[in-house]
């Protein structure tokens, strides 16, 4: 807009430039100066023609005032710089040549109006904005209300709906609030519950260290600890929770809440605690077992220094006998009634009674003074089985072999106490049962070595650990050797060479006799072969002949007859070749089952001898009856001809026997013969064939076969 | 309903609110007598402070004006306030018809008096999220119904970086939002700093305590503080600079001393 500057508009112009300057200091306006001046001058104009005009317009002027307002002047201070520039400007840049008195008036009386539009208009926008802000807090207000609403119902549904138990108490243990799930926890009602206080739930089962980590927590040194609790019920019951417990803090992290979380543990807790009772004692008697056993055992060999144990392990003699002939529901209750009298026997503190199994059961002492204590206690066990036990109408004895074990903790493991009383109660039973036994170190290694030994004999065999010396067989007419004794011998790798009797009882015990039986006959038939190749034909005697013992087991066992025949195929040899020694208490009482294979042997021609002829009781009368060719008479009998001169019952015995055997066509060998008068008398007394360290040890194969070459040469 | 991520747990008008205190600074009466306490209590260090609100007010205008200029016509004005005179949509319409403006901000009444101002608009809308989570405001339906991010953007953080704490990571905010935003967009921003008041620094630092004692501590940074968080954006003439020196429309040297309390620049995305 252009203007002179001394025209109306310039003059309006000026009016305007220094009322924008002292207004813009106290407006808030983002405008810049000029456009601030802009917003101005309408309203400078309006003045200027309120000013001039006929009549006063107060309406107009307070229309003046308002907009002041809406340019954003809400200082009252704009109004005071206002006021003070229409006072002293407007006349003077826009009254013209009017009146000055009139003009001064009517200005006097705009101000006043724009002054009451000013007033008006700021009231009016202060409680328009002051009502909007208002307004926007509650509606602010209502949409987080809302949200917390429904968060809150989140939430409280999820406390109440939550499986696990709830519950939030103050710090001072005063419980504020529980959900469904606890209540039911605890049986109680929530009224009963609230109010109640944390601490007053203290349980004699209470872990140690529970209360100081609710006092840590409730101190806000702690942020949560988590145990295993138990709670009484109203009901008397007790209730087992998994409990968590965390400290609750406010905004400013003061501690102001405890929230407990609990899990109902009881059943499982109860199933843990039968499983593990099954798992650790007898289903029938009730009794602990061999695995609780062995753990309360465990402890006391583990227990410190001046601590001993003392441990009884029974087996009741003839159990066996009972569930046979009564069946096993008697011989279950016999085992019952044994274990219930058992149990009284042990009843004071460090002192237990298992089953290990069968009829087989440990009673366990333990503490200082056990080497005492285990005595009485074996005592009263044997006391205990003394009275009859009654089933079914009927009194049974009942006796046991006890083997005890007593000793320092520390020293040995419970694999080695257990063994040692099993070993000490089998020789209380082999000792004729109905007895105790005290544990003994070298009885302990000497059952330990056998059963070493036998559990090392399958493999022994596999390994070929087993070898055999000959011990030659000579005749007493012409000293010449007729043949020789297969003896079997175990090169054992830590204990050297073995002898038969070492072997040969814990062989049979196992039915390992048979394989082994079977080995030493097929060798010793190969090795007949093999001499008979050397020197067939050269002796007018016959074909050396090789003798071969067979134990008891090996006689009743189906396959002999069979087993000899192939081996003999095999080998090319003829049965008269061999010579099979049973022992006399073998065949004491024999019936024709057992005889029939020997039969058949003795009619292929294999020759049967019977060993240690005159030991035991047989019946003289028996031997017609015998598949046997052959007698070896006992080195008993031949002992008394070592000195000069011979026992002369000896003599006659042997008199006698040999007589007999002559008259029913037996041969009559004699063992252990040693010196050369020894040798004498017997050819005289008319022996066969003689054997024995006079002639020579058993020894290598080769041994015999240059000792054949002698006599034939010699 | 779920609760909205924003939603303070309980709205406590009896607590100072900075948004309400900036109106009252600027002449307006949405505020309650908490706030205008506060307001009142930091002028008694700092007479001049509406005079600061003011020059922000007049840099940002300048800077819609620029960025209209520049062709930009989507805004999003982050730490929007109560909405007063002179605002941003006011001043990029006038600029550019038909410009579309997305204002944020993480006070609940600021937001509801903004919706009730703003009803109605097709073209303007608020969120209420906060500049903290960039991802709440950049997934918001508002700025997706508004703001296309394939093209360029005015984004605006006027007075709002010095009230985040470096603990909550201003710089990797700011970041975030410079990721979402097409190349050419803009970066306008303000903040505060001691570098310019015309006061010694221990009785600026007495209205700073005001805003720490109403629990909105107040950030003040140094030119280089601030100048880090147009890392990734060229800066535009005449740079990072006190408020009144930014293309000013009228001599700065006319300007109230207080108004020069703070920096201000813009900057583009290459």
């Amino acid at each position: 807009m252009s203007a002179e500057p001394d025209g109306p508009e310039g003059r309006l112009r000026r009016l305007t430039t220094i009322w924008s300057r002292a207004l813009f200091p106290v407006t808030s306006t983002s405008l810049t100066r000029t456009e601030f001046e802009e917003q101005l001058l309408p309203l400078a104009r309006r003045l200027s023609e309120l000013l001039r005009a006929r009549s006063f317009d107060a309406d107009a002027a307070k229309a003046v005032g308002a907009a002041l307002v809406g340019a954003h002047c809400t200082d009252p201070e704009a109004l005071a710089r206002t006021l003070d520039c229409v006072d002293a400007y407007l006349v003077l840049y826009c009254g013209e040549d009017g009146p000055q008195d009139e003009l001064r008036i009517r200005s006097s009386r705009l101000q006043h109006a724009m002054a009451a539009g000013y007033a008006q208009a700021l009231r009016e926008r202060t409680l328009a904005e002051q009502e909007a802000i208002a307004q926007a807090a509650l509606r602010a207000q209502g949409v987080v209300a809302q949200a917390l609403h429904a968060s809150e119902a989140r939430f409280r549904a999820v406390f109440e709906g939550a499986a696990i138990g709830i519950g939030i108490a103050d710090l001072d243990g005063n419980v504020l609030q529980v959900n469904k799930a606890l209540l039911r926890m605890f049986g109680l009602s929530e009224q009963t519950l609230r109010g109640r206080r944390v601490q007053d739930w203290v349980h004699p089962e209470d872990a140690p260290q529970m209360w100081r980590l609710y006092d840590e927590l409730v101190r806000g040194d702690r942020e949560h600890y988590h145990v295993e609790k138990a709670f009484n019920r109203p009901d008397g019951t007790v209730l087992w929770t998994n409990l968590t417990v965390s400290l609750l803090r406010d905004a400013d992290g003061d501690p102001q809440y405890q929230l407990a979380l609990m899990e109902d543990t009881t059943e499982r807790r109860l199933l843990n605690l039968r499983l593990r009772y099954e798992a650790t004692h007898d289903a029938l008697t009730g009794l602990p077992n061999r695995s609780l056993f062995f753990e309360r055992l465990e402890k006391a060999l583990g227990a410190g220094e001046g601590q001993r144990f003392g441990l009884c392990y029974l087996d009741l003699d003839g159990f066996k006998t009972v569930n046979d002939s009564l069946g096993h529901a008697a011989g279950d209750r016999l085992l019952v009634e044994v274990a219930d009298r058992l149990q009284s026997c042990a009843t004071a503190p460090g002192e237990m009674v298992a089953r290990l199994g069968g009829d087989e059961f440990v009673a366990l002492t333990t503490g200082p003074g056990t080497e005492r204590k285990v005595d009485e206690l074996a005592e009263r066990i044997m006391n205990a089985l003394v009275t009859p036990i009654s089933i079914d109408g009927r009194d049974l004895m009942v006796r046991g072999s006890l083997g005890i074990v007593e000793g320092p903790a520390g020293e040995r493991t419970a694999a080695e106490v257990l063994r040692s009383a099993d070993i000490t109660m089998y020789r209380a039973k082999s000792a004729g049962g109905n007895r105790s036994e005290l544990a003994d170190p070298e009885a302990d290694a000497r059952a330990i070595t056998r059963h070493g030994l036998t559990t090392a004999l399958p493999t022994a065999l596999e390994r070929g650990e087993f070898f055999i010396e000959y011990q030659p067989l000579v005749h007493l007419g012409d000293g010449s050797v007729r043949g020789a004794e297969a003896l079997v011998r175990w090169l054992h790798p830590q204990h050297g060479v073995l002898g038969p009797d070492r072997f040969i009882p814990l062989a049979e015990h196992t039915g390992l006799i048979v394989p082994l039986g079977r080995w030493v006959l097929e060798e010793s038939i190969r090795q007949a072969r093999a001499w008979r190749e050397l020197h067939g034909g050269q002796k007018a005697a016959g074909p050396l002949r090789i003798n071969v013992n067979l134990s008891p087991c090996q006689l009743s066992h189906p396959g002999l007859v069979q087993d000899t025949v192939d081996i003999l195929e095999r080998t090319g040899v003829t049965p008269d070749a061999l010579c099979l020694e049973v022992t006399e208490s073998a065949l004491i009482g024999a019936d024709d089952d057992l005889l029939k294979p020997l039969r058949r042997l003795a009619e292929m021609g294999v020759d049967i001898a019977l060993d240690d002829f005159g030991t035991g009781y047989s019946n003289l009368a028996n031997l017609r009856r015998l598949p046997v060719s052959i007698l070896k008479l006992d080195r008993s009998f031949t002992q008394g001809m070592q000195q000069f001169p011979a026992d002369p019952v000896d003599l006659k015995i042997v008199e006698g026997i040999v007589s007999l055997a002559h008259s029913l066509d037996l041969a009559v060998t004699v063992e252990g013969v040693e010196t050369g008068a020894q040798a004498e008398q017997l050819r005289i007394l008319g022996c066969d064939t003689a054997q024995g360290w006079y002639y020579a040890r058993p020894g290598p194969p080769e041994r015999l076969h240059d000792l054949a070459l002698v006599d034939a040469t010699g | 309903m779920e609760r909205p991520a924003w939603a303070p747990r309980s709205i406590d008008i009896s607590v100072p609110s900075v948004s309400r205190i900036y109106d009252y600074y600027l002449g307006g009466s949405h505020n309650f007598e908490v706030d205008r306490e506060a307001a009142r209590k930091a002028m008694e260090f700092m007479p001049g402070l509406p005079k600061i609100m003011q020059a922000n007010r007049a840099f940002m205008r300048r800077a819609v004006r620029f960025a209209a200029g520049e062709g930009i016509t989507q805004f999003l004005d982050v730490g929007s306030g109560i909405p007063t005179f002179g605002n941003v949509h006011e001043v990029a319409r006038a600029a550019v018809p038909g410009a579309r403006v997305v204002y944020v901000d993480h006070d609940p009444v600021a937001v509801a008096h903004s919706q009730a101002v703003l009803a109605g608009d097709d073209d303007v809308d608020v969120v209420a999220a906060d500049l903290r989570k960039p991802q709440d405001i950049l997934s918001s339906p508002p700025l997706h119904r508004l703001i296309d991010l394939n093209r360029p953007v005015a984004l605006l953080l006027v007075a709002i970086l010095h009230f985040v704490e470096d603990a909550d990571d201003p710089y990797g905010a700011v970041a975030e939002l410079r990721e979402a935003l097409a190349p050419g967009s803009l970066l306008i921003l303000t903040h505060a700093s001691y570098e310019g008041i015309p006061l010694p620094a221990e009785r600026a630092r007495g209205a700073v305590d005001v805003y720490k004692d109403i629990r909105n501590p107040l950030i003040m940074r140094t030119r280089d503080e601030i100048a880090r968080f147009f890392e990734g954006y060229d800066m535009v003439e005449p740079g990072l600079v006190l408020m009144p020196r930014w293309r000013p429309d009228s001599a700065p040297e006319d300007e109230d001393p207080y108004a020069f309390s703070g920096f201000a620049g813009v900057g583009r995305t290459a």
